[in-house]
């Protein structure tokens, strides 16, 4: 057992699969002599060498295609878009080529790949930095979309992801690099497609993702103390969506609140709404309630930043309000 | 622009026999292909070759059966020259189930894996950084595989052909870069929109690869060129381009007829139609125009056959539809 910040698992995380398959490799702008810009990757190139760590020109098509061509050919890329709000320049390649070829090939490629990225905000970037973008990516046929919280969580989403046949979007909240927690020694490995029930209550199940859970556990320890007892559940895997775990979370409580990051349309929680409305209406005891960023762009002032993510307070003040109309 | 040829072996009458065969089976099929759409029995769109059938059948004569095709949504030629039976290319443009991809990806995605063919693209510009990963991944796993991707005038001025030569000359890929400059972007002329005049050739030597000019139409040509850069990318020493010059005969997809270019210019290009220039050619090499006749005859057989088999095939099934999404065969994003 050690202390391990959530940077730090990352690189643990991609060492230990470079280590035990040698096809695994990552490709990246300044991921290799910098160590990650966010220091997330420092140590790999020192280990495994140029040929399996590569830095890139600033080319992010250059990069997820050359990552899609490797992975239909044997290899198992990792590639890193820095920022994720950079997808945009490559989303070419990620919704029209690497999520589609295997249904339109009929079954003839296989794409094994992961694409980590730096998501959402916290970090006063402003709005070109900023965005959380798991909803974009959630609504894409063909593509896994991974969000871990915790830096376990980090090394073993990590592992799963790097052996699953098909491709992954990893969002890694940058909000967490520098949060660090105990994390056992030896290999972890999770599987894909499984929510984490982290508190138990009885009377509202908030459920949330990526930066979002620790606030949402935060929030459940205020709200215990105002008498409102929330289970919280840490969605973890957007697509596969472990839709048993949450659902039987939510019926068990009767009330539904999700914590998002992203911005409020097409956020996963007006997906999970609509799960639970058609499923377990019965279940329900009041309404379903979304907290999540206003519809807007990132503004970059620190003061502005936190009324627009949803904070601790908001969380409690919300919850509270609800349970008690 | 450099050109720094190794030696090509040229290629026996035999050889050129079977490279007019080719570039036969390319235009009967697609002619076939063209009827099929009157008919109304292909559906959707579909982008044909005719004219530029030298480019495919003397690049893929170069290729080694282990080589790597990467096209675009013009994509039947390549996916035919690679040796694809035109029975499952065609049965993919009607929407049958004994389609190349059961009818899943249709004429702009023809995909052969078996043979090479990974994959055709119909986003501009989108493969040639996959191209790129291929090639990686043969140099990194030290095969002598060489990825050569086409791609056609028109794609010069997207961003990912940039980044893809940077790419490839940074990493030293063996990747061989094919422009099929036609002229014509869809109904734009490429030089009016386009900073240089040689769209792919000129671009290329800015980025440091091996840059060649040759004439599309000409498959003696196209394969000696085709020849030397595969060599020199599965010898290590990086990729090329390739920018051959050669025109479609007919507008850029199914519902266009053409009618932006000049008569003149059409004319003119239909009088070095690559394929009668071949036949001449192989007349003078000493082939018999008996010879010539049975290719002919042959390749018609083919094509019969293959549109009898491609229009016998069932309609694929709704167990299809929500297959294949992920790598277990299944489409389910939820427990």
């Amino acid at each position: 057992m050690a202390q391990l910040t959530f940077r730090e698992a990352i690189a643990r995380g991609i060492a230990q699969e470079m280590r035990r398959d040698e096809s695994v490799v990552f490709l990246g702008e300044d991921i290799g002599a910098a160590g990650g810009v966010f220091k997330g990757t420092v140590g790999l190139l020192e280990e495994f060498g140029g040929v399996r760590v590569r830095d890139t020109p600033i080319s992010e098509q250059a990069i997820l295609g050359a990552a899609m061509g490797a992975a239909m050919t044997g290899l198992k890329p990792i590639a890193e878009i820095m920022f994720a709000d950079f997808f945009a320049v490559c989303w070419d390649i990620v919704v029209n080529e690497i999520a589609k070829s295997r249904y339109m090939t009929n079954g003839q490629m296989t794409f094994p790949l992961v694409i980590r990225s730096g998501n959402g905000g916290g970090l006063r970037f402003g709005a070109q930095h900023s965005q959380s973008v798991e909803n974009w990516a959630m609504m894409v046929p063909g593509l896994k979309v991974v969000v871990p919280s915790t830096p376990e969580d980090v090394i073993g989403l990590m592992a799963a992801s790097i052996r699953d046949p098909d491709p992954v979007i990893f969002l890694e909240a940058k909000a967490l690099y520098s949060t660090k927690t105990d994390v056992p020694d030896g290999e972890i490995v999770d599987t894909l497609g499984t929510a984490k029930v982290l508190r138990s209550g009885s009377n509202a199940t908030l459920v949330a993702l990526g930066a979002m859970v620790p606030k949402a556990l935060k929030a459940a320890e205020e709200l215990a103390g105002q008498g409102i007892d929330c289970t919280v559940v840490d969605v973890r895997s957007l697509v596969p969506l472990d839709t048993q775990t949450l659902l039987r979370e939510i019926s068990a409580t009767g009330r539904l609140f999700t914590v998002e990051e992203n911005p409020r349309l097409c956020g996963w929680g007006g997906e999970l709404s609509s799960i639970v409305s058609e499923e377990i209406f019965y279940d329900l005891d009041g309404p379903i309630v979304r907290i999540t960023t206003p519809h807007i762009p990132l503004p970059a002032a620190d003061a502005l930043e936190d009324m627009a993510i949803p904070s601790v307070e908001r969380i409690v003040t919300t919850v509270s309000k609800s349970m008690n109309s | 622009m450099t050109t720094t040829t190794p030696a090509v072996s040229p290629m026996d009458l035999d050889e050129k026999l079977a490279l007019y065969r080719t570039q036969l089976a390319l235009r009967f099929f697609e002619q076939r292909a063209y009827d099929m759409f009157l008919e109304n029995l292909v559906k959707g769109t579909s982008h044909l070759s005719l004219g530029q059938e030298a480019i495919a059948a003397g690049v893929a004569a170069a290729m080694k059966p282990t080589d790597w095709t990467f096209a675009t949504y013009r994509g039947h030629a390549h996916t035919l020259a690679r040796g694809v039976p035109m029975t499952p290319v065609l049965a993919e443009l009607l929407g049958r189930s004994n389609g190349l991809m059961a009818g899943k990806g249709g004429s702009m995605h023809l995909t052969s894996v078996e043979h090479g063919v990974m994959g055709s693209y119909a986003i501009i510009g989108a493969h040639l950084p996959i191209a790129c990963g291929a090639a990686w991944s043969a140099q990194f796993r030290g095969t002598d595989q060489v990825a050569v991707c086409f791609f056609g005038d028109g794609s010069t001025n997207i961003g990912a052909f940039h980044e893809a030569l940077n790419f490839a000359a940074i990493w030293k890929l063996p990747v061989v870069f094919v422009c099929e400059n036609n002229l014509w972007m869809e109904y734009t002329r490429t030089t009016e929109v386009t900073a240089v005049e040689n769209p792919a050739a000129d671009r290329a030597s800015a980025y440091g690869l091996e840059s060649i000019m040759v004439d599309g139409n000409d498959a003696d040509a196209v394969y000696e060129v085709a020849a030397a850069a595969i060599a020199r990318a599965r010898a290590g020493e990086g990729p090329s381009m390739i920018e051959a010059k050669t025109y479609r005969h007919g507008g850029h997809s199914r519902a266009d007829p053409g009618k932006y270019r000049p008569d003149s210019e059409v004319a003119e290009w239909l009088a070095k139609d690559p394929i009668p220039r071949y036949h001449t050619r192989l007349l003078e090499l000493g082939a018999t125009e008996d010879q010539l006749v049975e290719i002919e005859r042959d390749v018609v057989r083919e094509v019969d056959l293959a549109t009898e088999e491609a229009k016998a095939g069932g309609v694929p099934g709704e167990d299809l539809l929500m297959k294949d999404v992920w790598a277990d065969g299944g489409s389910s994003w939820r427990n």
